[in-house]
């Protein structure tokens, strides 16, 4: 064999290897709604082996499914489950997606701290996203025109609503969008008569959680199944995972895990 | 004949640079194509182009880009309404009537405002205008068109104003100086002789200001308040092409038929700005000055 094969063998290897993920390395991408309590398991779980190296990025839900069946990354985040397109997809590619639920996060109706309503029914809030409720005195409130305020159709919190509220129904087109859970708290601070929704890690001083059904959104409701918008938050793997990948999702589900899951703002599982 | 081969060695030296970045974006563009036509076999052009309803995700979904262009469009005209005469009277201002110590200061100024990023001004327009627009003009909410607008036509300033300074600097002096001796005023040389010898360096300068408008991304997304629909007031949300892109690219499942319509809207958006360019290029050319004899 001479030199030049050689060279020429040596960076097509090269290049097939750095294409695909090395063993021992983790690639964690995905939903900007798990990424906080990824970051904070990779943390731990880091420290207990160093031999592993974990890089993490989001990029949202879609992404984070779309990575597995590309097998661009070894886990990937999700705040929804897997979408029956997404598992037609994987079918073609032969790829196998495995849920793991690792957390459980509740979305939150919010309104302007100065806003006197305080209780909504689930049939209410879809209307008012329907835009057959136009003002606050239709829902006992002082009279004022709603702003109706809603993530980007393509994020995972939207797509949850979208389920649980909407009952697949469309959100009105005149509703703002705003592209994070960040943004919504900013605008609905901002604005005395919007309506927008949040998860719960996301509640804080301007803005107002509202009663749905008579319950309000917190760790508890959740866990007993009373608070309807609520949701599982997923780490998927392509087929079952084996080395590195496993050890890690037990990790998130062992106890220390999920003390760490409450540590980043989201409902731990138990 | 040693010296004939170093001429031929930079030329194409020189060529093969301009041939690599013009295959570059030619590239993007093939790209571009690719990832977008594919649309059209799930809906055809009129319903792309003129359907009402915004709803990618839905199922079955609706890829109606109508209010988006609308968005854009509007969006745009009405920071070309606050921008053009802004700047167009700043850069006659610096070119003509202003001291050059108080040009000296104003013009690096009017640069620094373009080297602001549009990340900050789309934060500023979100988090100090909304409020500010909301209470003065009492309206539900200060995300909207006329904040977007407000935003963008601050970006657009300095674009106009810069080049129409060059444009209206340029202007051979001879021209004023007859005018002048035919006994106009300074403010009858500057309307009737300065502008209309600028006029085709003013009007690229507008245009380039205008798709600098239409192609912004960050500044729609964060004050635009992303709502699909028709406006019909210059204060309802509205939701611009390139906020849409950016909104949703990170979350299109790969080639689905949101990622295609994403790249769809991408050629919508190429061929305004395409189209912008074109204009212009043409103006330039038709109103180029010659001279001093052809005013």
């Amino acid at each position: 064999m001479n030199k030049y094969t050689e060279l020429f063998i040596s960076i097509i290897f090269l290049l097939t290897v750095s294409s695909t993920v090395f063993a021992g390395e983790l690639v964690i991408k995905g939903s900007t709604t798990v990424l906080p309590i990824a970051q904070k398991a990779a943390e731990a779980y880091m420290a207990e082996h160093p031999d592993v190296k974990i890089s993490l990025s989001g990029g949202g839900s879609g992404n984070g499914i779309k990575a597995i069946i590309d097998g661009t990354a070894n886990i990937g985040n999700a705040s929804r489950f897997i979408k029956q397109k997404e598992v037609n997809l994987a079918g073609t590619k032969g790829v196998y997606p495995v849920p793991f639920r690792i957390a459980l996060d509740a979305i939150v109706p919010v309104v302007n701290k100065n806003n006197a309503v305080t209780d909504v029914t689930l049939t209410q809030l879809k209307d008012i996203y329907l835009g057959k409720i136009k003002d606050w005195k239709e829902v006992s409130g002082t009279p004022g025109k709603i702003v109706v305020i809603s993530r980007d159709s393509s994020s995972g919190t939207f797509g949850v609503w979208k389920d649980l509220v909407m009952k697949k129904e469309r959100v009105i087109p005149s509703a703002l969008t705003v592209p994070s859970n960040g943004g919504i708290v900013q605008a609905v601070a901002n604005t005395p008569g919007a309506i927008g929704y949040v998860g719960l890690g996301y509640l804080s001083d301007g803005i107002k959680a509202v009663k749905v059904d008579g319950i309000a959104g917190s760790e508890e409701s959740t866990l007993n199944g009373s608070f309807p918008i609520s949701r599982g938050l997923f780490m998927f793997t392509k087929g079952w995972p084996t080395g590195d990948i496993m050890g890690f999702l037990s990790f998130i589900l062992s106890k220390k895990g999920q003390d760490l899951v409450k540590e980043a703002g989201s409902i731990p599982l138990f | 004949m040693k010296r004939q081969h170093i001429d031929k060695g930079v030329q194409s030296g020189f060529l093969l640079v301009a041939l690599f970045s013009i295959t570059a974006l030619s590239l993007i563009m093939v790209f571009l194509f690719m990832e977008g036509l594919p649309i059209l076999e799930h809906v055809n052009i009129k319903e792309f182009i003129f359907g009402k309803y915004w709803y990618p995700t839905d199922d079955p979904a609706d890829f109606g880009i109508l209010a988006l262009i609308a968005g854009s469009v509007c969006v745009t005209l009405l920071s070309g309404l606050m921008a053009i005469p802004l700047g167009i009277m700043t850069a006659v201002y610096l070119a003509e009537i202003a001291s050059p110590r108080v040009a000296e200061i104003v013009k690096p100024i009017v640069e620094l405002m373009a080297s602001l990023p549009s990340v900050v001004i789309g934060f500023f327009g979100m988090v100090v205008v909304a409020p500010f627009i909301q209470k003065l003009f009492n309206i539900p909410v200060g995300l909207n068109m006329f904040n977007a607008s407000l935003m963008l036509a601050f970006m657009s300033i300095p674009t106009i104003c810069s080049l129409s300074e060059d444009a209206i600097f340029s202007v051979p002096r001879a021209l004023k100086e007859a005018s002048f001796a035919l006994g106009a005023t300074h403010f009858e040389t500057i309307v009737k002789v300065i502008i209309p010898a600028s006029l085709s360096g003013i009007c690229t300068a507008v245009i380039l200001g205008l798709s600098r408008a239409l192609g912004e991304t960050m500044v729609v997304l964060m004050a635009a308040g992303g709502a699909a629909m028709m406006p019909t007031s210059i204060f309802d949300p509205v939701r611009p092409l390139p906020a849409s892109i950016a909104a949703e690219m990170a979350e299109a499942p790969f080639r689905s038929e949101h990622y295609h319509a994403l790249f769809a809207i991408g050629i919508v958006l190429f061929v305004f700005t395409f189209i912008f360019n074109l204009i212009a290029d043409y103006i330039s050319y038709k109103f180029r000055q010659v001279g001093e004899a052809s005013l």
